[in-house]
């Protein structure tokens, strides 16, 4: 049932990014109101354990439920199949994972703002 | 506009495009698409091989392409798909052509089969006959999809057919929910399972191709979202046991 396992990851997936999504857009709003700095979304960020968990969960479900979904349109309008359809998922889905987290890392633990 | 010569293309053979064939066919007042291709077959070309057996949308074996949409030909009027007085058939899409419009339907029917789109019986011979509750939800739930002719037009509206082949398709999905909503079908257990392996009903985009050309009104894309919600049920009470 390995077909259902991937559906129901990438629903619950959707599920969660819901929330996330809008909270995004909606910090994404406030933030730019007079003006948009590095600092100032470094100063949110910085060694915020409620923003690193909000931006860690997010990473994670992005890449499942990207990786989940480019596996369906690798397989369906590339023609992917068999072993290279895995690696292309957990490939793209690692690879998600990667640019996020660095992301994430660097805005909570980062030292320092660039001139 | 009275018309008195229908431009009639039919696509011939595997290499459809590349074999077409243009035949002047005489316009009736009261003329179907099937009615056009058997003049075709018994007036200018005696090869053409085409399918059809009631004429009046019960059996499901004349569905073609008609200017490239899916129909059952012998319901659908030529006055109604004419391009001008041009119209051009070809075989039904997503299955093999064996000759000009005769496909072969056998990946149909083996994906029907393959979705256990098959009675589940639990009762023998002996046994008294199992009433039917008309009013439950189940059977009225059922009764929406029961009037299925296997003529194969959502199998060959179907976009995610196309793009996978081993996707068991709109009809065979739409037969195992109609049976999984059966009073008198036990298959339950195996009919989830049989829509949750590759190709299954998670495969589905829900594109609605299959309820749009559907030519009996019927809406497997809804059975298949119906497949969908209760595999997913089972999946968290398999989950809790």
């Amino acid at each position: 049932m390995k077909e259902l396992r991937l559906y129901m990851a990438q629903r619950i997936t959707a599920l969660i990014m819901a929330p996330f999504v809008i909270g995004h857009l909606a910090v994404m709003i406030y933030a730019i109101q007079g003006g948009l700095s590095a600092a100032e979304i470094l100063g949110r960020t910085q060694g915020s354990v409620l923003w690193f968990l909000f931006y860690g969960t997010f990473v994670v479900v992005v890449s499942i439920h990207g990786a989940i979904g480019l596996r369906v349109a690798a397989s369906e309008w590339a023609g992917v199949k068999g072993v290279a359809l895995e690696v292309f998922m957990w490939a793209v889905g690692l690879c998600l994972f990667y640019l996020g987290a660095q992301a994430v890392w660097a805005v909570t633990f980062a030292a320092g703002v660039g001139p | 506009m009275a018309l008195d010569v229908l431009k009639v293309t039919i696509e011939r053979g595997p290499d459809a495009a590349a074999a077409q064939q243009s035949f002047d066919v005489p316009a009736y007042e009261n003329q179907t698409v099937l009615d056009v291709v058997s003049w075709v077959q018994q007036n200018a070309d005696p090869t053409l091989s085409y399918r059809f057996a009631c004429r009046v949308g019960m059996c499901g074996s004349c569905a073609m392409m008609v200017n490239g949409v899916p129909r059952w030909t012998c319901r659908t009027h030529i006055s109604k798909v004419l391009d001008g007085n041009a119209v051009t058939i070809g075989p039904l899409r997503n299955l093999p052509v064996i000759k000009d419009l005769a496909v072969d339907m056998d990946p149909f029917f083996d994906k029907w089969v393959e979705a256990e789109g098959v009675h589940h019986g639990a009762l023998t011979r002996d046994d008294p006959i199992a009433p039917v509750d008309e009013t439950t939800v189940e059977r009225t739930t059922a009764n929406t999809g029961i009037e299925c002719i296997n003529c194969s037009v959502c199998y060959a509206a179907c976009d995610t057919v196309t793009a996978n082949k081993d996707y068991l398709g709109p009809a065979a999905l739409q037969r195992a929910w109609t049976l999984l909503n059966d009073a008198k079908d036990e298959g339950r257990a195996s009919i989830l399972d049989a829509v949750s392996g590759k190709g299954g009903c998670h495969t589905c985009h829900s594109m609605g191709s299959c309820t749009a050309y559907c030519p009996n009104d019927l809406d497997p894309m809804s059975a298949i979202a119906g497949l969908k919600r209760e595999t997913a049920r089972s999946f968290f009470r398999r989950g809790r046991s």
